[in-house]
Formats: C-alpha cells, sequence, structure tokens
C-alpha cells in the first residue's frame, strides 16, 4: 500500500550528496525521542540552508522520528543533502499500517492512553509531514514495516550551500 | 517585548534556561497536543502548556520558541528539566490557572504591538 504528493522523484538520486548520513532511531521508548531530529536540525543549520527549510526539515523528521518511538520495533533516519534538495528517509522494522488512507486523515490515530496521556496521538503527525514536504511518499508493508520519504525543496534564490 | 518582563509581571518561577530571559517573544501558542503545536506554533513564540514530559523540550528546541510556561502548577518532571537546561531552553512554572495565565500574557504581548487593526 501506498500514498504520496508530488511528482516521483527518482532525478534526486542522480545529484551529487553534499551530506548523507543515517541515524538509528530506536523503536517502543521516548526516552531519546526527538534526539535525532535535533542532531539533523543543528546539522541542517550548520549548512546555511535558509531557516524556513531547516524548520520544515526539523518538523517532518521529527513528526517520523515520534512515529517510530511509538510504533515500530526500530527504525532509522537518513538524512541526504544536495544543492537543491533535503531528502529525509525514515523507515523502519515493526507492525507497519494497515490502512494507509485511514492512517493519513487528520484525527486518526491508534495510540494508547498512555502515549495520549504525554500529548502524542493527535492524529496528525503524518499530514503534517505531508504537509510541510514538497515531494511525499509513504509505504508499508503489515508485519515488516513503514517506509517514508520526504523531500523539501531549497530556496534556489539562496546561496548558502 | 522580552521574556523577562513577561516573568517579572506575572512572578513567572524559572526552572531552567535562565540565559534565554533576554529573548524576545514574537507571540503565543496554547496547546497539549504536540502535532498541533509542532504544526502551527512559530519562531519566538511563548509555548503554555500543561504538559510536563520531556518531549516538551524537543518541541520548543525545534520550533525555536521564546520559552515554555507550564500552569496550574503543574511541574516538569526530573528529566524535563535536565534536558531544558542540557539545551538552555527556559521553563516558567506558575500556578495561574491556563486562562488567566495565558489572557495575562496576551494582554502584555498585544499591547506592545498596539491596537490590532481588525478590530
Ligand atoms: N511508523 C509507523 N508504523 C506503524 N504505524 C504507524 C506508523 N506511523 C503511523 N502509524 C499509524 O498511523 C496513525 C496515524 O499516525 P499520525 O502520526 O498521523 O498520528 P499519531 O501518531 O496517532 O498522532 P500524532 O502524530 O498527532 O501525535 C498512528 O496512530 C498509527 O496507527
Ligand atoms: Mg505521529
Amino acid at each position: 500500500m501506498a500514498a504520496w504528493k508530488g511528482l516521483t522523484t527518482n532525478v534526486l538520486s542522480h545529484e551529487p550528496a553534499l551530506y548523507e548520513n543515517s541515524f538509528p532511531v530506536e523503536g517502543g521508548t521516548y526516552e531519546n525521542a526527538g534526539h535525532v531530529s535535533s542532531q539533523i536540525k543543528a546539522l541542517l543549520k550548520g549548512m546555511k540552508i535558509s531557516k524556513e527549510v531547516v524548520r520544515r526539515a526539523a518538523l517532518v523528521t521529527y513528526e517520523s522520528e515520534i512515529n517510530i518511538c511509538s510504533y515500530a520495533r526500530s527504525g532509522k533516519i537518513v538524512l541526504r543533502v544536495t544543492p537543491e534538495h533535503v531528502t529525509i528517509e525514515a523507515i523502519d522494522e515493526g507492525q507497519g499500517i494497515v490502512d494507509i488512507e485511514l492512517a493519513m486523515q487528520e484525527g486518526y490515530s491508534t495510540a494508547t492512553d498512555r502515549i495520549r496521556e504525554m500529548g502524542f496521538g493527535a492524529g496528525m503527525g503524518l499530514c503534517n509531514i505531508k504537509n510541510f514536504s514538497d515531494f511525499f511518499r509513504i509505504t508499508s508493508e503489515i508485519g515488516k514495516g513503514t517506509h517514508l520519504k520526504m523531500v523539501i525543496r531549497i530556496d534556489k534564490d539562496f546561496d548558502g550551500i | 517585548m522580552h521574556l523577562e518582563d513577561i516573568v517579572k509581571a506575572l512572578k513567572l518561577r524559572v526552572v531552567s534556561g535562565e540565559d534565554g530571559l533576554a529573548a524576545e517573544v514574537l507571540g503565543g501558542y496554547v496547546g497539549d497536543l504536540l502535532s498541533d503545536v509542532m504544526a502551527n506554533s512559530k519562531e519566538g513564540d511563548l509555548w503554555i502548556t500543561r504538559q510536563t514530559h520531556q518531549n516538551i523540550v524537543a518541541v520548543a528546541s525545534l520550533k525555536d520558541h521564546a520559552g515554555i510556561i507550564l500552569v496550574q502548577g503543574c511541574n516538569p518532571a526530573a528529566d524535563t528539566l535536565d534536558k531544558a537546561r542540557k539545551e538552555g531552553v527556559p521553563i516558567m512554572v506558575t500556578d495561574m490557572p491556563g486562562f488567566e495565565a495565558i489572557g495575562k500574557v496576551y494582554n502584555m504581548i498585544a499591547t506592545k504591538k498596539g491596537p490590532d487593526p481588525s478590530t
């Protein structure tokens, strides 16, 4: 099953990467939740990418990271920066999503009471990710895991990187 | 409007991020749902909430908030405090109920900005 936004951007893989790295995310705990997002935000800030792009990238990374903490056994976030795009992939091993269309609906959440008590579980994470990305794709296999890909365009007229 | 002006006027108890008190407060946001705050709050906002879990620090820091006010006598969890101190995120605590705290903060920010042109 899959859902997406924007054009398929296979062309991106041909752009030379200025930066590429993978960050492990622990599932089933919030102990380090947000840590990878903070790291990625700091990294992007150091690359002199516009504030707005950094903030959007931080948001989509955070929501993906929290979903791995909440719903998966383990996962990773892969960051790839080219002169024109920031690409973030969140890949996890876990239960997967039975109905992606439903999961993408604002307000739909399977979060437990324990998760909701901490302020998660509004059912907004995936919608936020979609809204704040220029390109977004989600695929999932039940019992195996979920794969999100988000691409954010770096301002064309910004010569920071 | 600087954060320290609001702290003084409302007698808020500062429990972390004292170095950030000189920061400018550009606006405010109220919410206990983290995804809502992530999507709709802005840089320089003073975030008013009842959430005390350590995840509030990551949210405030990722969104470049001026600080967090915990209302109704909610105290930050120990790991929240550790993290906030490490990351220099100002957390302020007050016994005021949310409604009262929000109203007072709003008035301070709104009067500073001048009358709302839409009214
Ligand atoms: N990585 C994942 N693995 C398995 N299920 C997932 C994953 N990500 C999301 N889901 C499912 O999709 C639902 C919606 O996710 P979404 O992030 O939009 O909202 P939420 O996590 O429930 O709440 P919020 O993000 O607002 O705190 C989740 O409740 C969960 O059932
Ligand atoms: Mg979520």
